[in-house]
């Protein structure tokens, strides 16, 4: 019972000691594997399928709507041109899913993003790896800013094809009347799917601020999309006059100025430089929080 | 209470490597003072003055709530000290945490893991987290890793499909990614099955052959007393001593037990000749014996029977890790701290 089994002082010493060495292909690995978790899991998908459903839903209403692509529809200079041109639909369902669709989901990606892993208990065993405070946050963000791209990819490429299913395709009239080939159009939409993806990036380290500050990953995940709302609520009082140029998702749907000719840039570098604004701020404050922070989940 | 003189205790003052210390050199963990006070004014851990000598299999010991988890987070540079400074093989924690804790496995309050992956696919990704693993030999370790878990036929299955004891054989498999210089368990046992139970610590023998300096919690008497070298005791929050687990077992000194109907009697023969805290008990008698006790034995049972004891058993029952225990603490072993 109380048989001391003890293993002798003659014992083999096969492990090296001594500190190992970080490569550039393992500091790399955890970006990779970040990435690779995002896209793995079936809320991802789920939430890309939602946004994907939105240009469909647009089309077939604007189809339904208006009848045969001839008739002049009334409605907003957007609605109007989708049924004249397929690819107007990208550009449309980008404005519709910004204010509230985007970035719904990306409050989702990014509020999760670390409070998931401490509910889970993996954020401790990803620190023992050790995975490195700031590289773990980097990492992070940057996995958010890849769902950015993607989600923004879900609308847009789900709205080129199912405009060019529903109405013809050819040159684009643009909203300042003139007129580019198919081509030019095309370029544009990457171009605006950038710019979309670049404009959720204050959310994004909004998100992850959120993220280090609870254990839960649903609070934080409700946070984040809770002040998405709050903030779009506070943009439309005109009494705020005063800050609302301030607020994350005030310039959000400048990109509209990339559809004329030639493209108005103020609007849309006043977004990406308060885009950036904000994920210096909260970058920093998350990166404060988290690497001072006590993990105990 | 008696205190052998080899034994480190947090009165005595610090002897470094106590007893017989396998390989020797500086200590694989060492604190000094440590002291974590959570933002409630809990005191979890108070002074904690602890050396982890190197190439021991290290057994931390203490009931519910006595400390040990939040020593451990401590160590891996999770939780920051209140006070007090924690070194972990030469560095400070946690200053030194990406030095120190590629060289360290750990499993830490129990198995944490992504439900939606694989085995292999949690394995891979906390491989990944580590900077200084080699992406090209991960698949390579990872199949060795679960191997040697005994989970290798498990390894396509979800997570969350995994059973308590495959989860925490997973989490052990994730210390185990890389040759470790240090293994810090925190109750690896939980949840398995007594067979499971048994593999994990011919695993720990295994590891600990290698060179490994394993640093165990647990509030298993019996498994620190098989697998162990040394032995640390923790009680609210304090560390009440830490020695070698002979050392330690020696303390719980063998007690005498003499089996008689006629208990007064055999209790008033015992106490005449100098056997003290006897207890008299149902059918027997029980007494300590001090330092010298064997030579005393013959004499006393001799006594026993000139008094006209009616002697039916006579013996002196080895002392446990848990009487020792029991002896330090004066107390059951879970008692909540
Ligand atoms: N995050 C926390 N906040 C406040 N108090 C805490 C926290 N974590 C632990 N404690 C307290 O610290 C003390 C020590 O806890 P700890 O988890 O270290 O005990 P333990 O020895 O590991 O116990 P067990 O054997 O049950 O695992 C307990 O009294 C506990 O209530
Ligand atoms: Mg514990």
């Amino acid at each position: 019972m109380s048989q001391v089994e003890a293993v002798g002082p003659s014992r083999p010493q096969t492990v090296a000691a001594g500190p190992r060495r970080g490569t550039p292909a393992g500091f790399l690995a955890l970006f990779l594997s970040e990435l690779g978790l995002t896209f793995r899991r079936m809320r991802t998908i789920a939430l890309l399928g939602v946004l994907a459903l939105v240009p469909i839903l647009i089309g077939v209403v604007v189809k339904i709507e208006t009848g045969d692509t001839n008739g002049r529809g009334g409605g907003p200079a957007f609605i109007a041109q989708v049924t004249q041109n397929g690819v107007f639909l990208a550009f449309t369902a980008l404005v519709v899913s910004l204010p509230v669709f985007l970035p719904m989901t990306v409050g989702v990606v990014a509020g999760d993003s670390v409070a998931g892993e401490a509910t889970s208990g993996t954020l401790r065993y990803l620190l023992v790896a050790p995975a490195g405070r700031t590289r773990l946050l980097a990492a992070k963000f940057a996995a958010a800013m890849a769902f950015c791209v993607a989600a923004t990819l879900a609308v847009a490429l789900s709205a080129l094809l199912i405009g060019s299913i529903l109405f013809p395709l050819g040159q684009v009239t643009l909203l300042s009347g003139d007129t580019i080939s198919l081509g030019s159009a095309l370029l544009r939409v990457v171009l605006i799917c950038a710019v979309v993806a670049l404009s959720l990036a204050g959310l994004v380290a909004i998100g992850l601020f959120v993220s280090t500050l609870t254990g839960s990953g649903i609070a934080a995940m409700a946070t984040t999309v809770g002040l998405v709302i709050i903030v779009q609520v506070l943009d439309s009082f005109p009494q705020l006059h005063a800050v609302q140029p301030w607020l994350f998702t005030h310039h959000w749907l400048s990109f509209a100025d990339l559809l004329r000719k030639p493209m108005y840039w103020d609007q849309v570098w006043q977004n990406l430089g308060l885009q950036a604004l904000y994920v210096a701020v909260f970058g920093s404050a998350a990166w404060a929080r988290f690497t001072s922070r006590d993990i105990t989940a | 209470m008696t205190q052998s003189p080899t034994l480190e205790t947090t009165e005595g003052g610090r002897t470094a490597e106590a007893g017989a210390a396998p390989a020797g050199g500086a200590p694989v963990i060492r604190t000094q003072g440590l002291t974590k006070r959570f933002g409630g004014g809990q005191l979890a851990v108070d002074g904690l003055d602890l050396t982890v000598p190197r190439g021991s299999v290290f057994g931390f010991l203490g009931p519910n709530g006595s400390g040990k988890t939040t020593t451990i987070r401590m160590l891996m540079g999770l939780i920051a000290p209140t006070s007090g400074v924690a070194t972990v093989l030469g560095e400070s924690m946690p200053q030194a945490t990406s030095l120190v804790l590629p060289r360290v496995g750990a499993l830490i309050e129990g198995p944490a893991l992504y439900g939606y992956l694989s085995g292999r696919d949690n394995l891979a990704r906390f491989d990944a987290a580590d900077p200084t693993a080699d992406p090209r030999t991960r698949k390579a370790r990872v199949g060795a890793a679960l191997e040697r878990v005994g989970l290798s036929a498990a390894a396509g299955k979800k997570a969350r499909a995994y059973s308590l004891g495959m989860k925490q054989r997973l989490g052990l498999a994730a210390a185990l990614l890389q040759p470790r210089e240090l293994l810090v368990l925190d109750e690896p046992t939980n949840g398995l099955d007594p067979q499971g139970m048994r593999e994990i610590r011919a695993l720990v023998r295994e590891v600990a052959a290698e060179g490994t300096t394993v640093f165990l919690s647990s509030h298993l008497l019996d498994e620190i007393e098989q697998v162990c070298t040394h032995a640390a005791v923790m009680s609210k929050g304090r560390l009440l001593v830490q020695g070698t687990v002979a050392e330690l077992a020696a303390r719980a000194q063998g007690r005498l037990v003499v089996r008689t109907p006629a208990v007064a009697k055999a209790a008033e023969v015992l106490r005449e000749h100098g056997v003290t805290d006897v207890r008299p008990a149902e059918g027997r008698v029980d007494g300590a014996l001090e330092a010298a006790g064997d030579e005393l034995l013959p004499g006393l049972c001799a006594a026993l029977v000139a008094a006209g004891v009616p002697v039916h058993g006579f013996g002196v029952e080895r002392g446990t890790l848990e009487d020792a225990f029991v002896a330090l603490t004066g107390e059951g072993f879970d008692v909540a701290g």
